[in-house]
């Protein structure tokens, strides 16, 4: 049988794999820093237009046996892709003062970064399991190592070998789960699995109930979902800042995509949604509850991240009702937040990038003190940042990505999960105030030298900041693009 | 565009233009003139939006909406969450958004003059048009998650200004106390506003729209609907009126907060949450609001009763005054659980007295702490003796607030019990009595507080004070006194445009 291959669909993913070995090539050749980068900023950028040309053309689908297809590039896929690779040139700009020190290969680094983001271009394209679970682990294999780039450092080793052993267990989970789908229905491809699924006489048999609940827990794991989360913020600490920041941003963004996909298409809602629902209650509160207790930057972003992890899982906790078109919706909410989030979240980080020293990890939150008067404009984006991952004005984004989440469940008649994602908005408001408070805060003894923001962070930090600011007058836009 | 729509969103646009401008003027004197003249302009298009109005009512057909804004602008905004961009200014709305657009300006006049301790006055005053521009956006709102979004506009700025500016000193355990009072006042708000936000979606999912014009009466919604979304409304704004025994925010903040922070919280900030109760609570689900009248009702007699007896106990100045904030707004939430014209009418009436005479009140104690550097009341005995022209006004603000006839005060105060009372039966009797019980409390309170600061030897903080009052001062506070007296004299100021649209409203409640 010969297979005709789309190569329009795959273009994203060949730009993406290109970058990284057009990274690797020029650190060969060149061996200069600048120029690695520079290829690596410049592939993604490729990568990100390519995605945007791709998807505006309408859907495609390759790799295809009968209607089934392993490859679909619609416009969730291109907006996920183009998400990534967007995410991948701002955490290569944070990434400016780590490369500088010198601690950091910066080929390596910028390679592993590369291949990390060809992950995430597929998988918002995975149309079944095998595809998915690769992408994912393309996404996150690199990730290993770059966490634990911190040379001479514990910590980072440390972290490293953590994520290591967490993330090898979950691909274990969700990789038993699909074989044993695949041994109930026979099928590995998502929206077959969705049509053999509906079957009831299948879903009896206790081994579809397995199969379910290990690819469900398997993928928990790689967004933090509590009570798989203990590996994020020991993982987010010991990792050099941009890293951690492309740990809650992009790696976060793609567990998100690989569990939407899965809950959409593949699994039964009736299943899902009570445990998904169950699961989001606990992520966000247990992520709330310990983030007041922090006392280190990091840390407390890391346990923020996981709080908002659940605010993403609350749409897809409302499934329990059949309705088709409160279902779309809350996919989209889901993916809308999702997209509010890691916008915030990378300027959150590069606010912190910005303020520390150069390479420096975190610190903890009283080195923080007084920022904002030292340098008022990173202190107010920083504080801006916060403010909406709190979800309140004057960052509408953040707002409206709460709004649109509530909106979703209380569509589809989830209102008891409403009024927890409400409670936990102002746990979630009482820690980022007191950073954003620290941060206008005087000084008092302890005065940090200035240090002047590199110029590419302030760089990231702006455009992110900027991005925010106008999608948050006309959230319209990521609406329409989460429901495409 | 007409004339009208144009006012609607120059009211809304010169705060948000005005605290740019302000951000943007270098120097700190000049910003402060900057936002003072925004303020001003404001005030001018809030008063302005009056003209023109009766122009709604030949609008519409036979069977008219409850709600018939004289100007009304409707833009879409954010179609995939319901959200329009949908203004409209009523006689419910109108004469609160001119005590908000006064209030401000007053206070911004205030700053010109003097700028509490603690950061530039520059940042305060463009503060304090964000803080205008959120309230004015509550009042005008006519789209359901609009009003949700003003509504939380408030929260961050006001938050800023007590941490910022408020409290006395800057020794630790005085920064502590008002990060503490500010946050207090943070997290409870955002509780209440949360509370909205599903309330808001409650209904809206029920109902397909967000439009209040539409959906004022309860427009088809189930009784279950109504009963849910009034409860959560109910409680989201109890927060922010505040209603016993949700309160506890209000002393804290408003202690600790400057003095023009006070004034705004007090004047028209807690009309939020009683505005946002007749306008979209009881409007929107009225078969919740007559379900659950009789416990409101009750609550607001406890409040009346346990704001009073608390007052009787304070011995700070501020704190007292903050707490009969509690039992003046019961008065207020009375009127509109009796769910009659009367009581409305006398909930709105109250509404703008207490704005008046309790940013006076603030206003006063703000000079007095400023000068005497203590608000406890057994330091500040003899004011009379050496500050005569102040201890005079405060008098007049006291006697006002406890409801003296003749005086703001009294109007709100004494319908919301006859309304109590024209409901009939056991309960109401019984709370128009103990509202009647409680409203001697008030005048007990009031004079128990004139007593001890007015009369007696002056004490040392008391005996080095100078007679006189600057000018700025009498710039602020000379509007208060004389609407004051003007609202007292004639409350058809207020009630005359609001007649219509209570009564609307009453119509649909039945």
């Amino acid at each position: 049988m010969v297979q005709s291959v789309d190569s329009v669909a795959l273009l994203p993913a060949y730009l993406a794999a290109g970058t990284a070995v057009l990274v690797l090539l020029v650190d060969l050749l060149l061996a200069r820093p600048a120029a690695t980068v520079a290829a690596a900023a410049g592939g993604a950028v490729a990568t990100a237009v390519g995605a945007a040309a791709v998807g505006a053309g309408g859907e495609r689908r390759t790799f295809c046996v009968g209607a089934d297809c392993s490859y679909v590039f619609g416009g969730r896929a291109a907006l996920v892709a183009g998400l990534v690779a967007l995410l991948v040139v701002g955490v290569l700009a944070l990434s400016g003062p780590l490369l500088k020190a010198g601690q950091t290969p910066v080929g390596e680094f910028c390679f592993l970064l590369a291949c990390s983001m060809t992950g995430g271009v597929v998988l918002g394209a995975a149309g079944d399991l095998i595809t998915l679970i690769v992408a994912v682990e393309t996404l996150t294999l690199p990730l290993y190592v770059l966490v634990g780039l911190r040379r001479g450092s514990l910590a980072s080793a440390e972290a490293a070998v953590t994520f290591f052993v967490v993330s090898v267990v979950a691909t274990t989970l969700t990789l038993l789960g699909a074989a044993l789908l695949y041994a109930v229905t026979g099928g590995l491809h998502l929206e077959r699995l969705g049509m053999l699924l509906a079957d009831d006489a299948l879903l009896d048999l206790p081994l579809t109930s397995v199969a379910v609940a290990l690819v469900v827990a398997g993928l928990a794991f790689k967004v933090a979902a509590v009570p798989f989360h203990a590996w994020a913020p020991a993982t987010y600490d010991g990792a050099p800042l941009p890293v951690a920041a492309y740990l809650s941003t992009a790696s976060k963004l793609g567990g998100v995509v690989a569990l939407l996909a899965v809950v959409q298409h593949a699994l039964p809602p009736g299943v899902t949604g009570p445990v998904l629902a169950l699961l989001a209650a606990l992520t966000m509160t247990v992520g709330n509850l310990v983030a007041l207790r922090q006392r280190r930057t990091v840390r407390l972003l890391a346990w923020s991240s996981v709080a908002q992890a659940g605010y993403i899982l609350a749409p897809l906790g409302a499934l329990a009702l059949a309705d088709p078109d409160a279902r779309a919706v809350a996919y989209a909410a889901a993916l809308a937040y999702a997209v509010f989030f890691v916008l915030l979240e990378l300027a959150a980080f590069a606010g912190v990038v910005a303020l520390r020293p150069a390479g420096a990890d975190g610190g903890t939150l009283d080195e923080l003190r007084g920022a904002a008067r030292r340098h008022p404009w990173v202190g107010a984006a920083l504080a801006f940042a916060l403010v909406g991952l709190a979800g309140l004005p004057p960052a509408l984004a953040g707002l409206f990505a709460k709004v649109t989440v509530v909106r979703s469940l209380l569509g589809g008649g989830a209102g008891w999960l409403a009024l927890v994602v409400a409670v936990n908005a102002v746990l979630g408001l009482a820690y980022y105030l007191r950073v954003a408070a620290l941060l206008y805060a005087p000084a008092g003894d302890a005065t940090a030298p200035a240090v002047r923001p590199a110029r590419a962070v302030a760089a990231a930090l702006a455009v992110a900041t900027v991005v925010a600011l106008v999608v948050g007058f006309a959230p319209q836009v990521v609406l329409d693009l989460a429901g495409s | 565009m007409t004339f009208g729509e144009f006012l609607l969103v120059a009211v809304l646009a010169l705060p948000v233009l005005g605290a740019l401008a302000v951000a943007a003027t270098p120097r700190d004197r000049a910003a402060r003139v900057v936002g003072t003249v925004a303020a001003a302009l404001t005030l001018v298009a809030a008063v302005a939006l009056v003209a023109g109005r009766g122009m709604g009512w030949v609008a519409y057909g036979a069977t008219p909406p409850a709600v018939r804004p004289w100007h009304a602008v409707d833009l879409p905004w954010v179609p995939g969450l319901d959200l329009r961009f949908h203004l409209g200014v009523d006689g419910i709305s109108w004469p609160l958004v001119v005590l908000t657009a006064l209030l401000t300006l007053l206070c911004c006049g205030y700053s010109l003059w003097r700028v509490p301790a603690g950061g530039s006055g520059r940042a305060l005053v463009a503060l304090l048009l964000v803080v205008e521009v959120g309230i004015l956006g509550t009042f005008l709102a006519l789209d359901l998650v609009l009003f949700f979004l003003f509504f939380e506009v408030i929260l961050l700025p006001m938050y800023a200004i007590i941490v910022g500016w408020g409290g006395d000193g800057a020794d630790p355990a005085a920064v502590d106390a008002r990060r503490r009072a500010g946050r207090k006042f943070a997290l409870y708000t955002l509780f209440g506003s949360v509370l909205l936000l599903v309330g808001v979606y409650v209904v809206v999912a029920a109902a397909g729209t967000a439009d209040i014009v539409a959906l004022t009466g309860g427009a088809g919604l189930s009784r279950g609907t109504q009963l849910a979304a009034f409860t959560l409304l109910a409680v989201a704004f109890a927060v922010k009126s505040p209603l016993w025994p949700l309160h506890s925010w209000l002393p804290d903040a408003h202690t600790q907060a400057p003095t023009v922070g006070s004034v705004l919280l007090a004047g028209v900030l807690l009309k939020m949450g009683t505005y946002g109760l007749v306008r979209v609570a009881v409007g929107v689900a009225p078969e919740g609001a007559r379900w659950a009248a009789p416990v409101l009702g009750v609550l607001a007699v406890a409040a009346i009763l346990v704001g009073s007896l608390i007052c009787l106990a304070q011995t700070e100045l501020k704190r007292l005054i903050a707490y009969s904030s509690v039992g003046h707004m019961g008065f207020v939430l009375l009127g509109v659980a009796t769910l009659t014209a009367t009581g409305i009418q006398a909930a709105l009436i109250g509404n703008v007295a207490h704005g008046i005479i309790t940013g006076l009140l603030f206003f006063l104690a703000g000079a007095i702490k400023d000068r005497t550097h203590t608000g406890v009341l057994s330091e500040l005995s003899g004011l009379r003796e050496t500050a005569p022209r102040l201890s005079g006004l405060l008098a007049f603000a006291a006697v006002a607030s406890l409801g003296l006839p003749g005086l703001a005060g009294f109007w709100g105060e004494a319908f919301a019990v006859v309304a109590a009372v024209e409901v009939g039966g056991a309960l109401w009797l019984t709370l128009a009595v103990l509202a009647a019980l409680g409203g001697a409390l008030t005048a007990a309170y009031l004079l128990r507080l004139l007593r001890r600061v007015t009369h007696g030897r002056p004490t040392p903080a008391v005996a080095g004070l100078r007679p006189g009052l600057a000018g700025a001062e009498l710039v602020a506070w000379v509007p208060l006194v004389l609407l004051a007296l003007a609202v007292g004299l004639a409350p058809t100021l207020v009630l005359g445009v609001a007649e219509a649209p209570v009564e609307a409203l009453v119509g649909v409640l039945r």
